[in-house]
């Protein structure tokens, strides 16, 4: 690897097996025995517990922390599962510091919260081990019920419909079933293929029938399914990413930051993934630091992220700016990007020009700065394509440029429900998603067991 | 800086802090490490008869119970006395004693119910150059079976009759060490008393199981699949204990008979309460069996930064402070009224308070007010229970304050009586109107 990092351009093989390794393992490494119980005992067992609130999918954290304290880890288990059967992702992938252990009352007490993700982690990790499964499928209702996207929305939704006693098939575009859990998390925060074991384990409980390659719009249409189901989850995600609307975008070293990212996970072999030994990345939530910090792993020398606001308004939490900041990633604000500069159609450059509020409305200064750059990633955001949901049959309404919903996930079309980052008014959390999966599957279940009746 | 100095019955120590008669105390290579980390005093392990040293099991000895962060808060124990041949202690004590002229040396002793076992030994131990005696009627395991221990100290009668003998046999001054498995501790104290002792020492340990080991349905600690009951100690039993030294310094039977207070003690303010009612030093063990000998420097420099901040200058001025405080329920002044109050800035919001007074007690603490999360007492409610200072996790957050005479008491809503009124003469009592006609 002798001075990989220094090749000019995009480049792979930056560091040796051994970096690359150590570089993508677990970022949250699970808690052993010992060190589950010593921070189990920390949990207060509030009443009304506001981790508990805070928590999107109302995990009862008290008690299933108290069950990893009394050596009770398979019954904890159950009790995150019950209320979100992607508990394990969750564990891993949740952004805790601003959800349940932002809540917590040790943060108020010592600004040391109960490490309430990585309890959840060790209590879901057990019960997966052993494979222990809670829920059987309740008789057969004879309905059939179709899931667009295998993703967190989807497969809680699947599995919910699932122990209903409905049969549910699930259509997926992509090879692989999981979503942004398979294709859009940062891997050192999801290693040993724990997005398919996650599908393995909510799958098992059978009458669900993922069915991979499909996609709406493409491969079949949202009126077939109406026509040959009971009912309708729409699961499908965002499709589309944001332009960055600045001059030379379509030059050579462009990316779009999510497709990184999922490259990058679903590499085999790390060293085959170029990276720019000078990356700028355009954004500031998740996605952002995501790219950022994994083409710092990836060995790229210098690393960028230019957001066009301040840093209170970033999305990515204050933890996932620190953890990029603790990667050697720099993060500039009040910058964005105006001129991609391209030699022979490589990119070389970048120009930026400098921002500020002039009343309420962001406005460029007219400075502007120049980034040596040979990769760029846009990160400012993905978009719902309406395209392929709307091209036949009765149109769905939208809200901001994605699905209306009701407070049960009902969307104006009869029969059709939605979920996830593709319905409006959400908050692009795969936690977020998992309760609108599960809830609007109970929907679903009132709606087609004559309220809950079979 | 206040002196800590004690005098118990005429034997002096630096400190009131002696390590009690327990395995810690069992040869001269573990109290030579006490003295050295600064302990007051000794008691040694009990001594038994002369001859075949009693044996002890080989499996596990002790069972414990925990609280959080695993705190040893109770341990319990089947280990018998001295497993280590009579000469072979009586040697190392007195080799101690010389080498340590200003530290306490007790002897622990333990020997069959008749007169001949007690005139054998304690010329023996005088031998040693010991400061003194505890006759050991309190250990309730193993022992107990074979007529001694606790099976003495559970018969006043023979309480009185053995401390009798060793006043007629030594010089030596006599402690008896009491065990707490008997219904009223002020008898054997009296027992004591009559023949003659010159202090009781209690706590011993109380009978007990620890745990139920529920792969094979056994008690803990476990030998080859059986469990007997053991002697139960550590910072759970101070309660029991500071109870028993209270009920016998009160006694006006036993009043201002020395006592060496025992159980649970860990720290000094454990120490210092045991003093205040009523103990004239105090033993430990367990705290000692749990972090080592050096926890001892703790409890000097803790209670001689206590005493020097409150100006109590020697532990005559803090010995038995408590005890004329300590009464009988019928005489707690019913017409003092306290309300618990929330420091709402110390307030972390867990809600244990609440739910804690809602479920089980008497429906006065908020838990939302105005829609936001917010836990405050409603005084109207509120009986002055302690419950929720007990529960809460913040030390200080939650605090009973005393209504002022004449200030409304909301719950009954009445104004606060500057009179004592007790039991005696409420009028809800039966025995006080019978009295008052």
């Amino acid at each position: 690897m002798a001075n990989g990092h220094l090749r000019e351009g995009i480049a792979g093989g930056r560091l040796s097996p051994e970096q690359y390794a150590e570089n993508f393992s677990d970022l949250h490494p699970p808690l052993d025995h010992h060190e589950a119980l010593v921070e189990s005992d920390r949990c207060y067992f509030c009443y009304d517990a506001p981790c508990m609130n805070a928590c999107p999918t109302a995990i009862d954290i008290p008690l299933f922390i108290r069950q990893i304290s009394t050596g009770n880890p398979i019954g904890s288990a159950k009790t995150i599962f019950d209320q979100n059967i992607l508990g394990g992702m969750c564990a891993r992938v949740c952004p805790t510091e601003t959800l349940c252990e932002e809540a917590c009352v040790r943060e108020t007490a010592e600004g040391k919260p109960v490490q309430i993700g990585r309890l959840q982690r060790y209590a879901t990790d057990v019960a997966m081990a052993e494979n222990k499964q809670f829920y059987a499928r309740a008789k057969a209702t004879g309905k059939k019920v179709a899931v667009v996207g295998a993703g967190p929305a989807g497969l809680a939704a699947a599995h919910r419909l699932a122990r209903h006693g409905h049969d549910v098939t699930v259509l997926e575009a992509r090879p692989k079933a999981g979503g942004l859990n398979e294709y859009g998390i940062a891997a050192y925060k999801s290693v040993d293929d724990f997005a398919q074991a996650e599908v393995d384990y909510v799958t098992a409980i059978g009458g669900i029938d993922i069915q991979n390659g499909k996609a709406l719009g493409r491969d079949f249409q949202l009126s077939e399914l109406t026509k040959d189901y009971d009912a309708v989850f729409l699961g499908m995600g965002l499709g589309g990413v944001n332009a960055l609307r600045a001059d030379g975008e379509d030059a050579d070293g462009v990316a779009n930051a999510v497709e990184f990212i999922a490259e990058l996970r679903q590499a085999s072999d790390l060293s085959g993934l170029p990276v720019g030994r000078r990356v700028v990345v355009i954004g500031g939530g998740m996605t952002a630091i995501d790219a950022a910090v994994q083409s710092k792993l990836l060995g790229a020398e210098e690393v960028t992220i230019c957001y066009r606001r301040g840093q209170e308004h970033m999305n990515a939490s204050e933890f996932e700016q620190d953890l990029a900041a603790a990667n050697g990633v720099s993060i500039r604000h009040w910058l964005q990007p105006k001129r991609v500069i391209a030699e022979q159609g490589k990119t070389s450059a970048i120009e930026l020009e400098y921002t500020a509020m002039k009343g309420d409305k962001l406005a460029g200064t007219g400075e502007t700065l120049m980034l040596a750059a040979d990769q760029v990633f846009k990160a400012i955001g993905q978009s719902f394509i309406a395209g392929a949901l709307n091209g036949s049959g009765g149109s769905i309404e939208l809200e901001g440029g994605r699905i209306k919903v009701d407070a049960d996930g009902r969307t104006s079309l009869a029969k059709v429900w939605a979920g996830g980052d593709c319905i409006f008014g959400g908050d692009d959390l795969t936690v977020s998603a998992v309760a609108q999966g599960r809830d609007a599957a109970e929907s679903i279940h009132r709606a087609l067991t004559s309220n809950g009746r079979a | 800086m206040a002196d800590i100095r004690n005098n118990f019955v005429g034997i002096k120590s630096p400190n009131p802090f002696w390590l009690a008669s327990a395995p810690p105390t069992d040869k001269a290579y573990n109290v030579e490490r006490a003295f050295k980390a600064g302990w007051g005093g000794v008691v040694w392990k009990t001594l038994g008869e002369e001859g075949p040293p009693v044996v002890n099991v080989n499996g596990p000895r002790y069972g414990a119970i925990w609280g959080a962060d695993r705190r040893l808060l109770g341990l319990n124990n089947i280990e018998l006395i001295t497993d280590r041949d009579l000469q072979t202690n009586l040697r190392e004590m007195k080799q101690v004693k010389i080498n340590w002229p200003d530290r306490a040396l007790i002897a622990s002793i333990m020997v069959p119910c008749v007169e001949e076992s007690w005139k054998a030994i304690l010329p023996l131990v005088e031998e040693t150059g010991a400061d003194g005696i505890e006759l050991n009627f309190g250990c309730p395991h193993g022992m107990s079976e074979r007529g001694m221990g606790s099976a003495v100290g559970q018969v006043p009668e023979y309480i009185e009759m053995v401390v009798r003998w060793c006043k007629q046999y030594t010089r030596m001054p006599v402690i008896t060490k009491l065990t707490p498995n008997i219904t009223d501790i002020r008898k054997p104290a009296r027992a004591a008393h009559a023949g003659g002792t010159d202090a009781v020492s209690l706590i011993n340990t109380i009978n007990s199981i620890t745990g139920v080991d529920l792969d094979n349905f056994a008690p803990m600690p476990t030998i080859d699949g059986k469990g007997s009951h053991g002697g139960y100690c550590g910072p759970a039993v101070k309660p029991i204990a500071m109870n028993m030294v209270a009920e016998i310094a009160r006694d006006p039977e036993t009043r201002g008979l020395p006592i060496s207070g025992i159980g649970g003690i860990t720290t000094w303010r454990d120490a210092a309460e045991f003093m205040a009612l009523g103990a004239g030093n105090v033993q430990v063990c367990t705290a000692a069996m749990t972090y080592g000998f050096k926890i001892v420097q703790e409890m000097i420099a803790g209670l001689e930064n206590w005493m020097e901040e409150k100006g109590h200058r020697s532990l005559s001025d803090v010995i038995g402070r408590a005890t004329p405080n300590v009464t009988d329920w019928q005489y707690l002044n019913l017409n003092y009224v306290a309300k618990a109050h929330i420091d709402q800035d110390a307030c972390i919001k867990c809600g244990r308070c609440h739910i804690a007074c809602e479920d089980t007690s008497h429906q006065a603490i908020t838990a939302m007010v105005d829609g936001a999360r917010h836990f405050e007492v409603i005084e109207a409610e509120c009986v002055g229970c302690n419950l929720c200072v007990n529960v809460c996790p913040v030390e200080g957050c939650i605090t009973m304050q005393p209504l002022a005479v004449g200030a409304l008491d909301e719950r009954t809503g009445k104004p606060v009586s500057p009179n004592y009124a007790n039991w005696t003469t409420h009028p809800n009592n039966p025995m006080a109107k019978v009295a008052a006609e």
